[in-house]
């Protein structure tokens, strides 16, 4: 049971990664700092939008955020990002974001593809 | 012992001759002196570094690292075309010594920059900062704080982001307040004691300025609504005017995926161009009376709409998602007359200084791209690390850059 539970758990933490490939995710995050980056900063501590850091998103709701993403935020320089990212890849990019894992990762590199 | 200093006295002059002789005949001596009108730097905005390079035959000349965050950096010159200023986005401050590829000083000045302007005597060196919001004014040559400008509004308790910061003729400094929708004046004829001019309700949220290139004209974008808000530097009393104010009603905006930018004034005879915002165009303004004469439909959401030095091609590259492209119009037909896809990420271009070439920097692929102007060859490409900025040592005498 407590191995099922286990199991059960791991599943669903992975599902929002499970659909976005590895080469994706990189993709993602080079994009978050790149193109994202230009109006939040390369190290997402602000410009123009607000810092895009744990502490600053915490105790936001995700799906909140996941929607600021997708549909921007109307009369203010958020644009919605749509057009460009599909649900699952935003909610994987808040997760990074209110998780701060972006830090250690690819994206601290600055790596491409 | 006598004999011996005698030798002494004798070969050593022998010596110094023979070594003299050989530093003028050493040709690397001679590559030791040169000038710097060719010279420029590149921004290498993810590894916090500088490039320096050449334009006469189109080499880098090395590296100056250790800048910090440069995402969305701009730099300006010293009079005497050695020393770039470059503003970090991490409110960093750096002089640079171009000739010998040396960070000369750096400071933190705030928790987060976004441009900055060099006097017309070349004094001070003024930076726009986000926060906290306001402007701050250096001496070019210590890097001391000499002023302290916070960009307070309403309440006087809120401080807005300052944008659009350029330098005027008079000692003086134009910036625009994003959040305060504000144009101010900053008069530094004395310089601890500055006077400053503030013109309120000039529209909502302006998002970059620029001056002409006889610095009388000053006019910030506006994000917020439709136009322009126009300031005759010679005739402050007359305050701010609209300008192109209706060029998009009753249409959708699109998103704006990037900040456009106003850098430089892309004139050509009695036209200006600059990027529309929210629509895939560039207006076309005619300067005699600041009306609208036509807009230009293009490839993407215009971020630099920038003229050739002679006025009779306008160069523009594009926001995400289209900034692999660059596309060409000719000043006189208002059409496009060449569209160029050097690579992902086209971030920014300059000209050579009298126009013949033009770099772009390829960001996602990590180089620059130098075209001939008149053909639309590639003639070279440099490899750069996430290049963005590029900027000619020519900036430095030219007001607004
Ligand atoms: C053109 C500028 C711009 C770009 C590019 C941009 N943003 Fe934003 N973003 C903003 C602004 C401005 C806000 C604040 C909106 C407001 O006032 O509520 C914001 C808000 C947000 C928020 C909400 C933060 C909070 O604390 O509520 C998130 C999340 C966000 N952006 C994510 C992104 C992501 C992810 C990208 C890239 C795919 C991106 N942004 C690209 C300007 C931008």
């Amino acid at each position: 049971m407590i191995k099922m539970l286990f199991i059960a758990s791991v599943l669903i933490s992975q599902t929002a990664a499970a659909e976005i490939s590895s080469t994706r995710q990189d993709e993602l995050l080079y994009f978050l700092k790149q193109d994202c980056g230009s109006c939040h900063g390369l190290t997402l501590k602000g410009g123009l939008g607000p810092a895009l850091l744990p502490e600053t998103l915490a105790g936001k709701p995700r799906d909140y955020l996941v929607t600021t993403i997708m549909e921007g935020r109307k009369d203010t320089a958020m644009p919605p990002w749509k057009s460009m990212l599909t649900r699952e890849e935003a909610a994987w990019l808040t997760q990074q974001l209110q998780t701060g894992i972006i830090q250690q990762t690819a994206f601290a590199k600055g790596k491409a593809k | 012992m006598m004999r011996q200093l005698l030798t002494l006295f004798v070969i050593l002059p022998v010596l110094l001759l023979w070594q003299n002789s050989l530093a003028e005949g050493c040709p690397a001596d001679n590559n030791t002196v040169r000038g710097t009108g060719d010279l420029g730097i590149v921004i290498e905005r993810a590894s916090g570094s500088v490039q320096i390079i050449e334009t006469s035959h189109n080499t880098s000349l090395g590296r100056v690292e250790g800048l910090g965050d440069l995402s969305h950096a701009s730099a300006v010159y010293s009079r005497d075309e050695r020393y770039a200023y470059v503003f970090g986005r991490d409110g960093g401050l750096s002089k640079i010594d171009i000739l010998n590829k040396k960070l000369v000083k750096r400071i933190l000045q705030s928790g987060n920059s976004i441009g900055g302007a060099i006097s017309q005597d070349g004094r001070l060196v003024a930076v726009s900062n986000y926060t906290p919001g306001g402007v701050k004014i250096f001496d070019a040559d210590s890097l001391e704080l000499v002023a302290n400008i916070p960009a307070t509004y309403g309440n006087h308790l809120q401080r807005s982001k300052v944008i659009g910061l350029v330098d005027a003729p008079g000692r003086k400094f134009v910036f625009s307040l994003w959040d305060a929708g504000e144009i101010w004046v900053a008069d530094l004829s004395s310089p601890g004691n500055p006077t400053i001019t503030k013109f309120k309700d000039i529209g909502k949220n302006p998002y970059d300025g620029l001056i002409t290139p006889d610095g009388r004209y000053y006019i910030a974008g506006l994000f917020g609504e439709d136009g322009m808000a126009l300031l005759d530097l010679w005739h402050l009393d007359a305050g701010v005017k609209r300008i192109l104010d209706h060029y998009g009603k009753g249409e959708q905006k699109l998103p704006v995926f990037k900040m456009p930018h106003l850098e430089g004034w892309a004139i050509a005879g009695n036209l200006a161009f600059v990027p529309a915002v929210g629509r895939h165009e560039v207006l076309v303004i005619d300067m005699l009376d600041w009306s609208e004469a036509g807009r230009i439909k293009v490839h993407g959401q215009p971020v630099f709409v920038m003229a050739r030095p002679d006025g009779r091609h306008v160069w523009v590259n594009f926001a995400v998602p289209d900034n692999d492209t660059l596309q060409v119009i000719d000043s006189q037909s208002l059409q496009i007359i060449k569209t160029l896809t050097p690579g992902k990420g086209v971030l920014h271009m300059e000209f050579e200084p009298r126009g013949e070439q033009v770099w772009a920097s390829v960001r996602d692929e990590d180089r620059l791209a130098v075209f001939d102007t008149e053909t639309f060859e590639q003639l070279n490409t440099l490899e750069a690390q996430k290049p963005s900025g590029i900027f000619f040592t020519s900036r430095a005498h030219r007001t607004g850059l």
